[in-house]
Formats: C-alpha cells, structure tokens, sequence
C-alpha cells in the first residue's frame, strides 16, 4: 500500500512541473502585458512602461523566465503581483477565507440535498418524487450560475429586500450578530452554488444506487429478511457511495473554477474573482499562482482518490 | 472674445472696479468657464480665487460611515505607483496633494496655504518658476509634522528613474527646492504656462518622507508603507485587501475645519456596472457607484422609485474616430501603416469630409449615451476656454454622396463607389465594449446608403490598449483605416492631450510605436501652433493658439469627433458628494455630506 502511494507521488510530481510548463509558455504567449494601462496615459512616458518591463523580467527569454520562476518556487517565493507589488502568496491566502467558506458550505448544501433526495429516488425509481427529483434537477444543471444569480438577486435583493445584494468582507458588528450577518450574506451564493451542484450530484447518485440495487447480493439481503431501510442504508449505500465520493473528490478543484462566476455576482472576494481582475490586468505571476495552485488541487485530489481506491479495493493498488 | 476688450476687464478687476464674481459672470456669458477666467486673472495679474465651499455641516464626525462601490478595487495605495484611476482614488483617500479641481475646474487649495500669484509673489512673470506656502500646522496620521521637506522628498523620489514612478514625467524636468520649512519653490526648464501640475491633483498627492526615505529607488517595491498608508487626509487607514476592499477611519486632527463629516468609509471593489448601479441606485446598499456605464435607460428605470441617481460631470474626454494618414495595407521595410507611405483613399480630402458627415452623432447621442454624451464638433472639448466655436458638424448622407460624387467616386455594378480601380472599402476598429459595437453599426449603416462599404473589427480592450509591441491590434499600430476610442483628458489643460499629435511623434517600428501621433499626421502649421502654445505665457494667445490647433485637426478631418463624454456615477439621493471632471472622484472628498 505504502510503496503503491509513493508510486503515486512520484508520478504526480513530473506531471506537476509539465503543468507548471504548458501554462507558463501559454500565458507567456498570450496577448495583452501588465502595463497596457500605461500605454493610453499620457502622463506616463513610454520609457517607464519600458523600463518597468525590464525590472520585472519581461523582456527575457520564455525559457529564462520560466528557470527564474520554477526556482523561486521551489525556494518558497511565488513572486510578486506587478499590478499590487504585494507577494503573490499574501495575496491569495487574504483570499482563501472567503472562497472556502462559501464553496465549503455550498458543497456541504449540495451533499445534503443530493445524497438523501438520490437515494429516495433510486429506491422508488419511477415514481412521482422521483421523476419530480430528475426534473428538477435537469432544470437545476441547465441554468447557468450567472443567471440564477442575477434571479436571486432580483428577488432577494432587490424586490424583496431581505439579502444584502454585495459580500463584504467587512462585516459590521461581534459575536452573535457577527455570525448571523456572515450567513446572511453567504445565503445567495452558496444557494446558487449548491443548488447547481446539488442537480448534477443528485443524478449522480441515483444511478450510482440504481446500479448497485439491481445486484444480486442486495436480492440475497432482501431474500435473507432483512428490513428495507437496512437494505438501502448497509448494503446499497456503502457500496454506490465509492464512485460517489470519488467523483466529489475530483470535483472539488473544478468547484473553486465553477465558483469564478459566483463571486464575480456577488463581489466575493474570493480566489476566483483575484483570477479574474488578474487575468483582466495581464498580472501573470498572479495568474500563473492561481492556476497553479488549482493545477496542484486537481493533482492532489487525483491522488486522494487514487489512494481512496486503492483502500476500497486492495485489488487496485496490487496491480 | 476680444482681446482688447477681455485686458480692460481684467485691469477692472486688479483695479477692483469690478468685482471678481461679475468678471467671471461676464466670462461665462462669452463661453469661458469659471476655472479658465480664474486662470486668466491669475496669469492677468490677478490672484486665482478658490471657488466657493458648499461645505454645511458644523462639526466633524457624526456622519456615520459612507459606503463608495468601485468596479475594481485598488490594488495598491501609493499614489506614485497608481495604475489607473481606482489606485489614484484609493491612495487620495489618505494622500494629499497642495491642491485640487473642483467641479468649475477652480483651483481649491488642500496643503497649500494660499495659491501663488502674480501679486503674492507665488507666480513668476516669466513662468519659469511656482512658490508654494503650505499651510502651518498640518501632521502625518502618525503625528509627524508635514513640511517642505516632504515635498522635496516627493520630487526626488519620482524623478529617480529606478524608482520607477509613474509620476515620472511629472517631476523629471523640474526642480524643486525648500526656501523654508513652510515654503517651496518650483522651477521650469522653460516658460511654463500650466504650472498646477507637480503636487495638483490626486496622482500628485504626497508622501510622508520620514516613512519612505529608505525606500527610494531600486528598494521602492518593498517599502512597508506602500500598502498602509499614512497620510494627512480626511481619514487614517484601517485596513486594505488589495483588489477588494479599503478602509478609513475619521482623522481627529485634519487641518480643515469641521471636517470630515462621515465616521468611517468603506470602499468596495469587484463586480460589474450593472450591479453597482443596482446596488447604489435601487436598494441603497451602497452610498456611491463610481463610473457606472450602463445604459441611459437602464439608469432612468432604475431611477425610478429609486434611493438614488446617476450624477454627471463635465470634462474633456472625447470619444473620437481616427484616420489613418498612412497606408494600412502596404508594407515598406517590414512596416506597415509608414510614414513612408499615403493612405490611398484618405489622401482625397473629400472622402474624409464625407465620412465626417456621415457620423450622426445625434443618434448616438440619443441611442447610446443619453445623459452621459453631449454632440461636438471639436476634438479639444474643454476646458470651455480652448474650445473652438468655429467649428460645425453636420450628418448628411445626400451632401456626403454629393461630395463623392464631385470628387470622381462612382457607385460600381456592387454599389459600392470606385476611382480608378480604387474601391471605397474601409476596416473600421474599435475594442470591444457595448456602447462602440452600437456606434460602429451606427456609422456603418450611413456609410452604406452613401456607397462606402465598411468592414467592423473589435479587438479585446486589454490587447487594442496594451503596449505590446509584439500584437498586430494594439491601437498605435493602426493596422485599420479608421479606430475609434477615447483619450482621457487628466488635467484641465490642453498642453498634453494635444501635444500628442505633433509630427516628431508619429508612431513608427522604430520608435516601437510608442510615438503616440497614431494616425500619422504630419502638418508643420500644427508643429508650429503646439510649439508656439506651451512657451505662450499669455493666456489669450494661448488659448487662441490650442483653438487653432484643435481647427487644423478638425479642418483635415484627422480626427471624427463622435461624442463629448461625460463622467457618470451613483449616488444616493441624501448624499451630497463633490464630483469635477476634471478630477478624481475622491479627489473633493472633504467636501462629501449627507444631508439631513
């Protein structure tokens, strides 16, 4: 087990550093630099934005570049954000907080509808709730977070005035009031993220139960007496949570990509939104973290799951 | 105005046989604005006077906290560093300059104690130097006392190439000394009719000397302070997230009297016009929506029943098209769009003149800018006393087909009109942003119905505005026939904005097109009205000659004016907030209330 984790690991890092590469010579090529905006001011002489280019390396060979960076990495150093002049990792750890907190608990909301409701639904398949539990959730993975945003917004907001329409890191008061305002302000996205995330897990999980419940052994349980609930809950769950939790493992870096619209809604100040107002101001070494770092969670969860496998099924980390 | 007569008034007032307000009336009453007048009479011989405060409230604090939305959070708070505007608004939240603009454009002192003159002695005659009083009494957040010496400190800092300001240009080419602790004088290399530049104005606000003395130069990025200010504004620094949020606190020791009103400040970035609109106009989340370009009928549904409305200002931004003097499609020494070369079909002046009148700019006014645009036939569209009134615009698809037709432009088997083998087919760019598509398809349709088949192009705004040498659509490039922006206008003086179009500035590969005349128009009349103008140290003349200028520019059809742009922001209806066009929105700041 040990030696099929190390294995694992040390695949893991060569893909990383090819990662590190492809997105590297991709942002090194794409269009736009950090200093448009100095290009339309004419306040600013064309020899500053020159001369700003090469303090900051700009003008150096890709391969040069990119041997400076994966240096500094491994020091520790992530570089600085040309557009605050602030390191890179003080800046997105300022940012961590908040992005955790909503796509945690919007995650969190999306399991508790989705497990229950796929479960009901796969047991009774074809009957009223769940063919009301599909829809649903056909409607629910159809629409586009940006638009159920905008809706709540409407409603919550602006007609019925109940939510406060921007997050604020700042929120006003201590203790109890503290907290009951964090979640006020919280409900929107994480409503809209969950719920979006909730119609594609909830699908998931029915088929998922629906596989295992059409299997011999749970007709042996049932043959043997045992009582329905135990059936589905003992026998049918365990075994169809598997790829259930595998796939939510490997969702979880696509959530914090998936949540960029969200927090651009509500003026999250999260990790998706610095990716954003970065790319928009061709801040690259911010760019360049941030995709990183999803780069990274796409790996590690990869590996989680691998590992997950691996303990579910001895059979897998022998071959 | 006429000379002579414009001189007796002014002798009137040094004489004080008429009083400053009736000058500055009758000023008005010709087409010159209050700022111009002001700085008319200071360069006549007679002190520039602030403009009145409309400042109410009678004690400091007590207003509880004003909440402002920005589309962007600053990211950074040192004014020397400010990449565009939200860094400049975010720094002048805690920064300070000697001075600022008001909505007239009147000069209104902050650090200064009073403004130089001829009479105080501030104003040399002949323009080559500034002295400056500061105000006694003034202290740093951190209880430091704000002196000369600050102000020296910021000259040299900027000037230093390895500091890399963006200040630089600003403070590189003059020199600034301390006459006393309280006194600075400021000395030009030449004649210097707009002095109000070094230390006016939010991207001029100061920074505290005993706090960034180790951090000039090559060591300026890692100055502590860059990202907590300490300034001598109306609020002390609590907190900064760049790109999300900014916060301030009431300074119990500001140098204004009963000022600040509001206890605290939020200012909150991210998120999108719209949005803001909603937050600031609609539900009254918010005190104040920066920039909000939104739709006019947006705006006015919005405004409905609303708790707040969109506020105007009037600067002298114009949103213009560009055409290109040379040819886009030809290429000399690997370089296209050169010097070397003629625009095949722009080289006739007639089918220049003919696209001019082919802009309706009514239409775009009403269809696309409503409140926010006014129609214009200059290309220099403010302050009011450089704008020319010899000029007219008119849109007219029968006199633009009838001047294609004199000209030898006939319609072909396709319509579209052809001169010895040569077809009237243009490629019109613009970056992407919903107001430009609409007037582009505005522009498109009445080229048209006249025969002139035009091909729209829109480049992503972060690629057309970058200085990316290496990306065929960047603006200087002008690999099109015509493009159309904005060229923000920073200063109420012309002396930059125009300066651009001189002949020594054409961009070329060479100069790696950092030469900022983008359409290549070389004219020695021009050369010669720009020259003449930034030594004139009468300001009629002066004015006369930016008027001449902005006529040539105009007369050639260089530039087609498209709309007088205004800025626009979000306010809620109690609050009374101070917005110049010829400022940064917090630059008046001090000034903000919320009335009863």
């Amino acid at each position: 087990m040990s030696q099929y984790v190390l294995r694992r690991i040390l695949i893991a890092i060569p893909s990383l550093l090819g990662i590190s590469v492809v997105l590297f010579v991709v942002l090194a090529l794409a269009p736009g630099d950090p200093f448009s905006e100095l290009a339309t001011n004419p306040n600013v002489p064309a020899e500053v934005a020159a001369s700003l280019r090469a303090k900051f390396g700009l003008d150096d060979p890709i391969y040069l570049r990119y041997l400076h960076w994966i240096s500094a990495m491994a020091h520790g150093d992530w570089g600085f954000s040309f557009v605050s002049r602030m390191n890179v990792d003080t800046l997105i750890l300022q940012r961590l907080p908040a992005t955790l907190y909503v796509i945690g608990s919007a995650q969190i909301l999306s399991l508790l509808i989705a497990i229950p409701v796929g479960v009901y639904a796969a047991t009774k398949p074809y009957s009223l709730f769940d063919q009301i539990a599909n829809t649903l959730a056909f409607v629910g993975f159809s629409l586009p977070t940006f638009f159920t945003g905008i809706l709540f917004i409407l409603i919550f907001s602006v007609t019925l005035d109940w939510l406060p329409l921007v997050y604020t890191t700042d929120v006003k008061g201590t203790g109890i009031h503290w907290v009951l305002e964090m979640i006020r302000q919280a409900i929107m996205p994480v409503a809209v993220l969950g719920l979006f995330q909730a119609a594609s897990m909830t699908r998931f999980v029915r088929s998922a139960m629906l596989d295992v419940i059409r299997l011999d052994y749970v007709t042996t349980a049932r043959a043997k007496g045992l009582g329905q609930a135990k059936v589905i809950v003992k026998h049918v769950m365990r075994n169809a949570m598997i790829p259930v939790v595998t796939l939510i493992a490997l969702q979880m870096p696509a959530v914090f990509g998936g949540a960029i619209v969200t927090e651009q809604i509500f003026r999250i100040p999260g990790i998706g939104s610095l990716l954003i107002s970065s790319i928009l101001a061709n801040d690259t070494p911010v760019v360049m973290a941030v995709t990183f770092v999803f780069a990274c969670l796409v790996v590690l969860f990869n590996l989680i799951a691998d590992v997950l496998y691996g303990w579910l099924d001895p059979r897998i980390s022998l071959r | 105005m006429l000379d002579k007569k414009l001189r007796a008034m002014i002798d009137k007032v040094a004489d004080g046989r008429m009083d400053r307000r009736a000058f500055i009336q009758r000023m008005a009453a010709v087409g010159l604005a209050a700022p111009l007048a002001n700085q008319i009479l200071a360069l006549g011989g007679v002190a520039m006077a602030e403009g009145p405060s409309t400042y109410k409230p009678t004690k400091r604090g007590g207003g509880g906290a004003l909440k402002l939305l920005w589309w962007q959070g600053p990211t950074l708070l040192n004014p020397h560093f400010a990449t565009g505007t939200k860094d400049q608004d975010g720094s002048r939240m805690f920064y300070e300059p000697l001075a600022c603009w008001d909505p007239d454009g009147n000069m209104k002192l902050v650090l200064a104690a009073e403004i130089p003159s001829i009479q105080n002695g501030g104003l040399a005659a002949d323009g080559k130097s500034v002295t400056w009083k500061l105000k006694p009494g003034v202290k740093w957040h951190d209880g430091k006392p704000f002196t000369a010496d600050d102000v020296v400190f910021n000259w040299e800092y900027a000037k230093d190439p390895a500091t890399s300001a963006l200040t630089i240009a600003t403070y590189r080419d003059i020199t600034v000394e301390k006459v006393d602790d309280l006194t600075v004088r400021i000395l030009f290399n030449k004649p210097t009719p707009f002095w109000a530049d070094a230390f006016v104005g939010a991207p001029n606000a100061i920074i505290p000397k005993h706090l960034f003395a180790d951090y000039k130069g090559a060591k300026s990025r890692e100055a502590p302070n860059n990202l907590s200010p300490v300034g001598t504004g109306p609020y002390k620094f609590i907190e900064f997230k760049p790109g999300d949020l900014v916060r301030g606190e009431l300074n119990p020791d500001y140098h204004m009297p009963n000022r600040p009103y509001f206890d605290t400040f939020e200012m909150k970035g991210g998120g999108d016009a719209v949005s803001a609109a909603r937050a600031v106009i609609q539900t009254g989340e918010y005190d104040f929506g920066y920039n909000i370009q939104v739709e006019d009928d947006v705006l006015l549904r919005l405004e409905k029943g609303g708790k707040g409305k969109a506020i105007y200002a009037v600067g002298g931004d114009t949103e213009f098209i560009a055409l290109n003097f040379t040819d886009p499609n030809t290429e000399v020494d690997g370089e296209r769009s050169s010097i070397k070369t003629k625009h095949p079909l722009f080289s006739d002046p007639a089918v220049r003149k003919a696209l001019s009148l082919l802009v309706d700019r009514e239409a775009v006014k009403k269809v696309i800018y409503g409140r926010a645009g006014r129609t214009t036939a200059n290309f220099l569209n403010g302050p009011e006393k450089f704008v020319s009134k010899n000029t007219s615009w008119e849109f007219s698809i029968e006199k633009a087909s009838k001047m294609l037709d004199d000209a030898g432009w006939k319609p072909g088997a396709d319509g579209i009109r052809e001169k010895d083998g040569k077809k009237l087919k243009l490629l019109y760019q613009t970056s992407i942003n919903g107001p430009r598509q609409k007037t582009q398809a505005i522009v498109k349709q009445a080229c048209q119905k006249a025969g002139i088949d035009v091909e729209l192009k829109s480049v992503v705004a972060s690629v057309f505005f970058s200085s990316d040498v290496g990306n065929p659509d960047i603006y200087p490039k002008f690999y099109a026939d015509m493009e159309m922006f904005q060229i923000p206008m920073t200063q109420p003086d012309p002396a930059q904005h125009m300066r651009r179009f001189i002949s020594a500035n054409v961009a070329t590969k060479e100069n790696k097109w950092q030469g900022q005349n983008f359409p290549r128009y070389v004219n020695k009349e021009y050369d010669a009205a720009i020259e003449a103008a930034e030594g004139e140290m009468d300001p009629i003349k002066r004015a006369a000659l930016y008027i001449k200028a902005n006529d040539i520019l105009i007369g050639d059809t260089v530039f087609i004016p498209v709309q007088h742009r205004l800025k626009v922001e979000a306010a809620a209806n109690n609050l009374v907030c101070i917005i110049s066009g010829w400022a940064n929105e917090t630059d008046n700041l001090f000034d903000w209330y919320r009335e009863a």
